[in-house]
């Protein structure tokens, strides 16, 4: 994997360390995500995946956030070196 | 002057509110613990004041029913204590700056103080109360530490005036100033860290809760019978009994007051389930066969609520809610829901669907047994056996998984997906625990005592009119024909409208089979809300969508008990 790569958080494996690059969804999902703090330029460190199509919890600083499998699929990061 | 505490979901506003103003409100370690919202008063240098206890919000802009109300209350409040996560600075300031931008003066309740230590961070104060221009204090809510240096400050709360900015030109504020005030050293997982990763991870994590739902369930039982065993049942057996006996023989042992104070004597001897009088049965439901499990319920929810166990076991079991249309988030009122269904359906408020919360709160009222339902299936059904005690759940679950799924296809709208923040694991003081506890046992006796005493005054003035029987005649049909039941039941079912608790008691001196016992417990959890829930689902839902669930109610609990009369 090369760092200019982009993957969406459900493509991260778990305890990968990513840059969100983008937030492709509507004005509301981005509405609710920036409320929480995820917005782009963060980095985020992905914990765990739930199988079947399950939530995603991620990490951003002191912070663990599970998101939807749909909702997480939206969410753009680039990859870094731990 | 009306203060406001306001700040993120879960940064301790409502343990904050209880130490400011001696109000008892129930505080968790999960976002959205208040929805509603909680006055009280505290005594400032200028003179009362009253505070309210607003429901957390990320951003002013409102994403959801709790936000909007917490938006709505800032137009009338005079101050705002800012209450903030200091452990999570950067998407708590963001709030702050928000509140900054309106004319209200803002005070800095800097929360959590205690947890910076050993998370490795450090906050310049002097500096951020520079940048901020607003007076900053540290605080421990939850030992109580700096709260009296918070309130001794309150009148030096300041409003910098800062003009409106975009939420871009926000978050850079934000983090210009985290830049410059904090310094996060890097620390290694503690054991609570670890747990915390395991338990949100899918193979641990079902193991985890796997483990965690059964000692619950062992634990509620061990303590629930524990107290009726050897405190409540040797107290009314034989203490409580031996006093009756003789207010009975005062009385003349039988006539109307003698019935309505004491209830019928059984063989001669006071039965605290079949005598149904006001100081006999009305003291036993709520004291002996009740109480103790609230106890235990309590006890082991608000242990996992403090510890922040609940969001996860929501991340765990989000699969299986999105087959009923919900996401794992609603699992919090279902559990609330399973102490009383008034606090689960109020819990439903932190769901951000219209749809989801017609959905959970159908489901809860149908399907989930409070604790006081659950304690006399417990008591009345046990002496048959536990298979039946089963039955009566293993049936109760699936009428909540296929009612679930009907509705997912059925009620109109958009079940929107999880989004929830995780809160670290906390070890929770033992003090505030057992406050909580005694908060919410202080709830039930309030609330069960006059509805169980007014509930067995009007039995007995219905048994004496005949009123039952004319009932029991009318409805004959579907109580003996569908249901299998005795005629007599109707009365327990018309009760159950009071208290369902009382009217399983009711069912209990019918003297009926096992199969007859469970279809009525069934029957009884699924039929029609109890007053108490029947009026938060009017208030909750509005008129036409509480009919539409009474509906659904009372169609789905006799279809459900003719099947059992059918199968069993």
């Amino acid at each position: 994997m090369t760092q200019n790569e982009t993957f969406t958080v459900n493509q991260m494996k778990e305890g990968q360390v990513g840059k969100i690059i983008e937030i492709s969804g509507g004005y509301g999902f981005t509405k609710r995500l920036h409320a929480l703090g995820i917005r782009s330029g963060k980095m985020i460190i992905k914990v765990s995946s739930m199988f079947k199509r399950g939530p995603v919890t991620i990490q951003m600083g002191p912070v663990q956030v599970a998101i939807g499998f749909r909702m997480a699929g939206k969410i753009l990061v680039s990859l870094e070196e731990k | 002057m009306k203060i406001l505490l306001m700040g993120n979901p879960n940064v301790g506003k409502s343990a904050f509110f209880s130490r400011i103003t001696g109000i008892n409100v129930v505080a968790s370690n999960y976002p959205g613990t208040t929805v509603g919202f909680t006055r009280g008063f505290l005594k400032t240098t200028q003179g009362d004041a009253e505070v309210i206890d607003v429901p957390g919000t990320y951003t002013l802009d409102p994403t959801s029913k709790a936000e909007e109300v917490a938006n709505e209350m800032l137009k009338d409040g005079d101050i705002v204590i800012n209450v903030v996560d200091a452990t999570n600075l950067e998407r708590n300031l963001y709030l702050t700056m928000e509140l900054l931008e309106r004319n209200i003066p803002v005070i800095i309740a800097l929360n959590m103080w205690d947890d910076t230590v050993h998370r490795g961070i450090k906050i310049d104060l002097e500096r951020l109360q520079q940048l901020l221009k607003v007076p900053i204090v540290p605080t421990v809510a939850v030992t109580g530490e700096g709260i009296k240096k918070l309130v001794s400050r309150i009148s030096q709360a300041a409003s910098p005036s800062i003009k409106k900015r975009t939420h871009e030109q926000r978050w850079s504020a934000v983090g210009n100033i985290i830049e410059q005030i904090q310094t996060i050293s890097h620390h290694h997982h503690t054991w609570l860290e670890h747990l915390a990763d395991a338990s949100i991870k899918p193979l641990s994590g079902l193991t985890i809760a796997f483990i965690v739902l059964f000692f619950s369930f062992m634990v509620i039982r061990f303590i629930g019978e524990s107290l009726i065993g050897y405190l409540f049942e040797p107290f009314f057996k034989v203490i409580w009994s031996a006093v009756m006996m003789k207010l009975s023989l005062a009385f003349g042992s039988e006539g109307l007051l003698h019935d309505i104070i004491i209830g019928k004597l059984v063989e001669g001897k006071i039965d605290f389930v079949q005598s149904f009088g006001l100081l006999t049965t009305g003291l036993f439901i709520p004291f002996g066969a009740v109480l103790p499990y609230i106890v235990s319920f309590y006890l082991v929810l608000g242990f996992m609520e403090d510890v922040g166990y609940l969001p996860r076991l929501a991340v765990l079991l989000d699969n299986l809610m999105h087959r009923v249309g919900l996401h794992g988030y609603s699992i919090i009122p279902v559990l609330l829901g399973l102490g009383c269904n008034v606090p689960g359906i109020l819990a439903t408020r932190i769901l951000e669907s219209r749809r989801e919360r017609f959905i959970a709160a159908t489901l809860i009222s149908i399907g989930v047994p409070c604790a006081a339902l659950q304690a006399m299936i417990l008591g009345l059904l046990g002496k048959y056996g536990w298979q039946y005690i089963l039955i009566v759940y293993g049936t109760l679950f699936l009428v909540w998984i296929i009612v679930g799924a009907i509705l997912n296809y059925t009620a109109p709208g958009f079940s929107p997906e999880l989004l929830i923040e995780i809160p670290p694991y906390r070890l929770p003081p033992l003090r505030i625990m057992l406050h909580k506890l005694w908060t919410r046992i202080n709830g039930f006796l309030r609330e069960a005592i006059p509805i169980v005493f007014l509930g067995i005054l009007v039995v007995n003035i219905l048994y004496v009119l005949k009123v039952f029987d004319c009932i029991a005649t009318f409805f004959a049909p579907i109580i003996n024909g569908l249901l299998g039941l005795p005629e007599e039941a109707i009365s327990a079912l018309v009760v159950g409208f009071l208290r369902k608790d009382m009217a399983v008691g009711m069912l209990g001196m019918l003297s009926l089979s096992a199969k007859q016992m469970v279809i009525g417990c069934v029957v009884l959890a699924m039929f029609f809300p109890c007053i108490a829930s029947f009026t938060i689902l009017t208030k909750e839902l509005g008129i036409k969508d509480m009919l539409k669930a009474s509906g659904i109610m009372i169609i789905s609990s006799i279809t459900v008990g003719a099947l059992l009369n059918l199968v069993l």
